[in-house]
């Protein structure tokens, strides 16, 4: 249990880009990379808290950045309402995902957050936000927006709930403000192979087909999760299809003097969890930036970036949009490679 | 977003520790059992249609049976199930019925699902069959509370011999028909399925004879598959006793003549995969490394090629017959 408060940095993820981690911030980053090349593998574990003082602390992860967080996500919102989709039949999955991230976010933070329940009339406490609501659970009357939207206004990460039917998971409902290039508006509604159907190679060497069997299987108690990484130009959380005009030329604008300010390594935490009343299984992708100054921080990381993202394959390069500013990147992460071995695993020496 | 790798981490799933806190005879053939958590405050809520394992330790033998829950899903103080006592089975019916009693101790799996209800549907048209009415005790709870459109048709053999009718009727009213064997009543399937309107679900558990007669009509009157549920408990069929080898686990175990292949892995220690241990979920799919004779495939989860391949087997419900099977466990 975290006792002490979090100090919520007041800072954007747009226009001025006043995002920066902490230096507890950057230790605790989610580094994907536990050894010195990447390549696809088997990196699905179960999602169990963590070492203190990591993201994986706590099953759900709040950090500096919450309150920012959110009020970028509202600036989306308010211009995209359908960043937020909920099919009819997902209601009771929504009440599900708000019964998790209360308890999870209440239970890991007393200092922000307080649920009380009395049978259906909870009362919610979020100081960081200013929110002090009663509502009866179930009743979407009592709440200022479905249960789905409410909860996930507050809660940092996208949030996917697919429904479970016909041996297979749909897109049913999602909040979507924060992603790497897809579009759940796009999306709303596919089935798991038809929103995989733009991934290279992996459909034909089976890997959806054997990820569907395992997913469908997934249990009550049994959250997994797996790490997922990307790059992207400035700290940037809203990098959407429907917002490309605006991020997509930010690829063209890396040079050898502003790339340790410019380039950010973006890891999802991707967790997968069964909820209880509504069968559905919900994907919190939780997104985690750091500037390319912020990581040189850390020795090892430095390293250890340099050499995954001078042998990366080019095909995954290409895939991952990194292909402009790649060689810029690893050049001038050369400076901080001396050459010296690096220790197994993902965390700082 | 995108999950390019994959493969099934073995994660240890938590179980719940319950205590027995009452045993009703509800008919002559069928007890309910209420669970309340043990040491703890709460169970976990669950969605209508979904059982537990519940683990029954015989004597010198682990039993683990899946139970269908029938309380209401969001009641977290207690959870019930319904047992028809088998006298032919394989004997956990019968240790429930003869020899649990309040107070026992038990330790039960958390809720699995593999009969949900399909919230798109625009009504919902239950059909049971003498004790296949759990899962929709269940079900109309959660139909009730969201004010969905539902009928239930429940056949029973007599009506001293039906579960829970009283209390259907006392409380769903005209959305309760029951018809009994002995008075020659039948569930009318050909003009129920005739009579649904457009974005129908139909959803049937009973009897084996019972459930494939339902859906074939339902398919022949043309309902789309994604419109039909179905939830069959395949109990392990009992048989000869046979010899299988492990080749991960360098064992050679015998499968007794009411063991499954599961069970019997799981006496001899050996680690295996399962869920529903009902030939449902695909939890337990083992790869066949090498067969000499048959493979008697009782589950209904690999399609007809994979069972004719050879490759696989479902070792909570499949048998063997022959000299040699080596499976990649």
């Amino acid at each position: 249990m975290t006792t002490s408060a979090i100090q919520f940095r007041d800072e954007t993820f747009r226009d001025d880009f006043t995002f920066r981690n902490s230096p507890a911030g950057v230790r605790r980053f989610p580094f994907p990379f536990h050894e010195d090349r990447y390549m696809y593998a088997v990196n699905i574990e179960p999602h169990t808290p963590g070492l203190v003082g990591t993201a994986y602390e706590h099953l759900i992860d709040v950090d500096e950045h919450y309150v920012a967080e959110m009020r970028d996500r509202a600036i989306v919102l308010a211009k995209d309402p359908l960043r937020c989709q909920s099919l009819a039949h997902m209601t009771l999955a929504g009440w599900d995902l708000l019964e998790l991230l209360m308890d999870a976010q209440a239970g890991s933070y007393p200092a922000h957050f307080e649920l009380h329940r009395d049978g259906d009339q909870w009362r919610w406490i979020n100081r960081p936000l200013g929110i002090d609501d009663t509502f009866t659970f179930g009743d979407e009357t009592t709440l200022p927006y479905g249960p789905m939207e409410y909860i996930t206004r507050q809660s940092q990460g996208d949030f996917c709930i697919v429904d479970q039917r016909d041996g297979n998971l749909w897109m049913d409902a999602g909040m979507v403000t924060a992603q790497a290039d897809w579009s759940l508006d796009f999306d709303v509604g596919m089935n798991f192979m038809e929103w995989h159907g733009p991934v290279p190679l992996a459909h034909e060497l089976g890997v959806f087909d054997r990820a569907l069997k395992f997913l469908l299987n997934i249990r009550q108690g049994q959250p997994v999760r797996r790490l997922n990484w990307t790059m992207t130009i400035n700290p940037r959380l809203d990098t959407s299809p429907e917002e490309y005009p605006r991020w997509g030329t930010d690829r063209t604008t890396v040079t050898p003097e502003n790339v340790g300010e410019k380039v950010h390594l973006r890891v999802e935490l991707q967790s997968f969890w069964r909820l209880p009343r509504s069968n559905a299984i919900v994907f919190p992708i939780r997104c985690y930036l750091i500037s390319m100054n912020e990581l040189v921080t850390i020795p090892k990381w430095a390293r250890r970036l340099h050499r995954v993202l001078d042998t990366l394959p080019r095909e995954l390069a290409d895939y991952k949009g990194l292909s402009r500013y790649r060689r810029a990147t690893v050049e001038w992460l050369a400076a901080f490679d001396d050459g010296a071995p690096t220790s197994p695993g993902f965390f700082p020496d | 977003m995108t999950m390019a790798t994959t493969a099934a981490p073995r994660v240890q799933v938590p179980k719940l520790a319950v205590t027995v806190t009452e045993v009703a005879q509800i008919t002559p053939m069928i007890k309910r059992f209420r669970f309340e958590p043990t040491g703890s405050v709460s169970l976990p809520p669950f969605s209508g249609g979904a059982h537990v394992i519940v683990e029954l330790q015989d004597g010198e033998s682990l039993r683990r049976n899946p139970y269908s829950l029938m309380s209401p899903p969001s009641q977290s103080s207690s959870y019930t199930i319904s047992v028809r006592r088998d006298d032919a089975g394989r004997g956990g019916s019968l240790f429930l019925h003869r020899d649990v009693r309040p107070g026992h101790r038990l330790t039960i799996s958390r809720p699995v699902n593999l009969f949900p209800i399909d919230w798109r549907a625009r009504r919902h048209l239950l059909i049971a069959g003498g004790i296949g009415i759990t899962p929709f005790l269940a079900q109309m709870v959660q139909h009730e509370t969201a004010g969905s459109d539902f009928e239930l048709h429940f056949a029973v053999r007599e009506r001293a011999q039906g579960a829970y009718l009283d209390e259907l009727e006392a409380r769903y009213g005209d959305r309760v028909h029951i018809y009994c064997d002995d008075r020659d009543e039948r569930v009318p399937i050909g003009r129920l399925l005739d009579e649904q309107p457009l974005g129908t679900h139909l959803y049937v558990c009973g009897p084996a004879g019972m459930m494939a007669m339902v859906l074939s009509s339902a398919r022949s009157a043309g309902w789309p598959e994604g419109s039909l549920h179905s939830e069959r408990f395949l109990a392990p069929a009992s048989g000869k006793p046979y010899e299988i080898r492990l080749a991960l686990s360098r064992r050679t175990i015998r499968v007794t003549e009411h063991q499954s292949m599961l069970d019997a892995m799981e006496a001899a220690g050996v680690d295996a995969p399962y869920m529903c241990r009902g030939g449902a979920c695909g939890e337990c799919e083992t790869a066949v490394v090498a067969c000499d004779g048959k493979i008697l495939h009782n589950d209904e989860f690999l399609s007809t090629e994979d069972k004719a391949s050879g490759r696989k087997i479902m070792p909570c419900v499949s048998r063997f017959e022959g000299t040699a099977l080596v499976l990649q466990r």
